[in-house]
């Protein structure tokens, strides 16, 4: 039995509070429900929602549903059709260098769902038969060697909870408030469980030798893409990873094979990873030189600045959920650093003059995000709401200002600065910057 | 009786127990996938270094063959002359802006080693096919976006041996090490600040840069 196309219109039209509830489309629709219901031999629905006064039945619970696997994927809800990636159109050149942003605004965990998770392609998104692909490690090692997707899946197993960020995250409010929304303010962000082999145990394989200082990873998507690595963090915590919240990776991320590399900036993670080569030095590739370098206002620059700081945002209110009125309310946010384990967010709502420290909830990971909340009973009147995370390295996130007064405002990456939302009295909520 | 293959079997055997043994430190404990044959390796080894220019093959290119290729393969994206299109990179330009307000990190201005050009162009670029021009058109188009640069006279041959040498003009304004942290903040709970000193300095309100986050995809076009 499937579910009538005319019905379902019906229950979205009355869900979105439709102008004109006794419209065309909703008559026929509770024709629609009534012929159904006869189908089935039962009684005829007496009340539609419009009427609904407990005890009432809304036409879902009047009828039967959609049987097992009529989905057999499965997908969101129909109402939840706007919450997906997101790009700005005039941010780059081409869709295939480009990037996506996690609608963050309607995410509740810490976990960040498959299909939303956040993209960034140099050379577009290959689609890679797992069959065909390999990964080859050599250079300084006493045995390199070709695996293939089988021979991979054949290690020991390792699954970790962590993030990955753009370090552009922010980056269009290194000069100024700029965009007016959660999502494409701080969506360069996502987090989600990892399943792979540790890059040590097949560095161990191969055997590396004493004069390897350095890794150069390498994509096989059309970017090539290429970044160096210390062996120090190769052998430390980093992930050759095949799965993603419990199935295999995306072709968006990286399917077949990617590396994560915990706390450090995103494109170090290469998707698509075909090759590690060890060598004695860095590499100094485009991506390490004329991108993913941090120009400072007096002209030199930062290169391998790929530890992500500690960094937060409130999630709720933001400018995509505005406030309904005064009352009270639950402030909700994320945070999250490289340097391992938040240990305390605190929450201002009058733009940083005093502070409250907000409830973390568990588990507070390691390079993963975190969540916090704090009640609030809003009171009407504007407010300039924000938070401030503290890892446990005891690094403070710092204001813009602050930030500012170190890197100018040319340095594009690695903007981690406090995010001040301002509520306006009849609830909408806009990204501003405080002086 | 054991026959020949038995006995290589029991070898085998005891070779892998020792092996087993050893612990994950020896390499090829698990065994698992083939090793990579000199041949196989030569196929997948692309990558230069920067620095040296280590890893460049042999091949040669000339500026005037560079100029022809790039017309060809490049410069409806960059532009005739490295200028841009659109909001691809420009190739050339930019000296002197690094502390600009509005700087421009080109080749010329912000590149600090010329073999990464060379690795760049040949791993990534056309972006519509890479990897799929010939060594010697990619030292052309090396030489050509050097000279361009004015980084290269117009006779340079651009090899394995010329590129490591070009002076680029940015090679020593590059810090290599992280000197993070650079703010130190303490966590000030009360009256931190001046509530009298809080104002806004910037507003994304009214700026008309967001694209939507309901509905279907935005594509509103370039500001």
């Amino acid at each position: 039995m499937r579910p009538d196309p005319l019905r379902s219109k019906a229950v979205l039209s009355d869900l979105a509070g439709a102008d004109a509830p006794l419209g065309r489309r909703r008559v026929l629709g509770l024709g629609a429900a009534l012929a159904g219901s006869l189908a089935f031999g039962s009684k005829p629905a007496t009340a539609g929602p419009a009427q609904a006064s407990p005890p009432a039945d809304a036409p879902w619970s009047q009828s039967i549903g959609a049987g097992v696997v009529d989905r057999p994927y499965g997908r969101p809800a129909d109402t939840e059709a706007s919450v997906i990636r997101r790009n700005v159109p005039w941010l780059t050149a081409s869709a295939e260098s480009s990037v996506s942003f996690s609608p963050l605004q309607d995410l509740h965990g810490i976990i960040t769902p498959n299909g939303l998770f956040f993209e960034r392609h140099h050379a577009g998104r290959p689609d890679i038969d797992p069959a065909q692909h390999k990964l080859m490690i050599h250079g300084l090692v006493e045995r390199p060697l070709l695996l293939t997707m089988k021979d991979i899946l054949r290690f020991p197993q390792i699954t970790r909870i962590h993030f990955i960020e753009c370090p552009a995250n922010g980056g269009m409010n290194w000069r100024a408030a700029q965009m007016n929304s959660l999502q494409f303010s701080h969506g360069m962000v996502s987090c989600a469980e990892w399943t792979g082999v540790r890059l040590s145990t097949l560095l161990e394989e191969v055997g590396v030798k004493k004069e390897a200082k350095w890794a150069m990873v390498e994509g096989a998507d059309g970017a090539h893409m290429n970044r160096s690595l210390p062996l120090d963090k190769c052998l430390d915590d980093c992930l050759v990873v095949y799965a993603q919240n419990g199935e295999a990776l995306r072709p968006e991320q990286g399917y077949p094979l990617r590396l994560v590399v915990p706390g450090w900036e995103g494109n170090v993670n290469i998707k698509w990873l075909r090759r590690i080569k060890l060598g004695d030095k860095p590499w100094h590739s485009r991506e390490e030189t004329s991108k993913y370098t941090d120009l400072m206002p007096d002209g030199t620059s930062r290169g391998f600045t790929w530890l992500i700081d500690a960094k937060s945002v409130i999630t709720f209110p933001c400018p995509e959920k505005p406030l309904d009125g005064p009352g009270l309310y639950e402030i909700r946010g994320l945070a999250w650093t490289g340097s391992g384990k938040i240990r305390r967010v605190d929450v201002s709502m009058d733009g940083g003059v005093n502070w409250q420290t907000a409830r973390l909830h568990e588990p507070v990971l390691s390079k993963a995000l975190t969540k916090f909340t704090l009640p609030w009973r809003w009171d009407g009147r504007p407010a300039l709401v924000a938070s401030r995370v503290i890892d446990e390295t005891g690094y403070v996130q710092p204001t813009i200002a602050e930030l500012r007064k170190q890197r100018g405002s040319n340095s594009i990456y690695h903007n981690n600065s406090i995010q001040t939302w301002q509520v306006k009295s009849d609830g909408s909520v806009f990204n501003v910057q405080l002086a | 009786m054991f026959s020949s293959r038995k006995i290589c079997l029991v070898i085998v055997a005891i070779l892998l127990a020792a092996g087993g043994l050893a612990g994950a430190a020896e390499p090829g404990s698990f065994g698992y996938g083939r090793v990579a044959s000199p041949a196989q390796i030569a196929g997948w080894d692309i990558d230069v270094r920067g620095e040296d220019g280590a890893g460049l093959p042999p091949g040669k290119g000339t500026v005037d063959r560079g100029a022809d290729v790039y017309a060809e393969q490049c410069a409806a994206c960059h532009g005739t002359f490295g200028e841009g299109e659109g909001r691809f990179p420009k190739l050339v330009g930019g000296v002197g802006s690094l502390r600009d307000e509005r700087p421009e990190p080109t080749v010329g201005s912000y590149w600090p080693f010329a073999p990464t050009l060379w690795d760049y162009i040949n791993r990534a670029m056309p972006m519509s096919a890479p990897h799929t021009l010939s060594a010697d058109d990619v030292y052309a188009l090396t030489a050509y976006i050097l000279s361009l640069n004015d980084l290269v006279p117009n006779e340079f041959v651009a090899d394995r041996n010329s590129l490591p040498k070009v002076k680029m003009r940015n090679r020593d304004n590059f810090i290599w090490t992280d000197p993070r942290p650079d703010t130190m903040a303490k966590p000030c709970m009360n009256n931190c600040v001046n509530a009298a000193d809080v104002r806004l300095s910037s507003t994304a309100e009214g700026r008309d840069l967001t694209p939507r986050t309901t509905g279907p995809l935005d594509t509103m076009q370039s500001k």
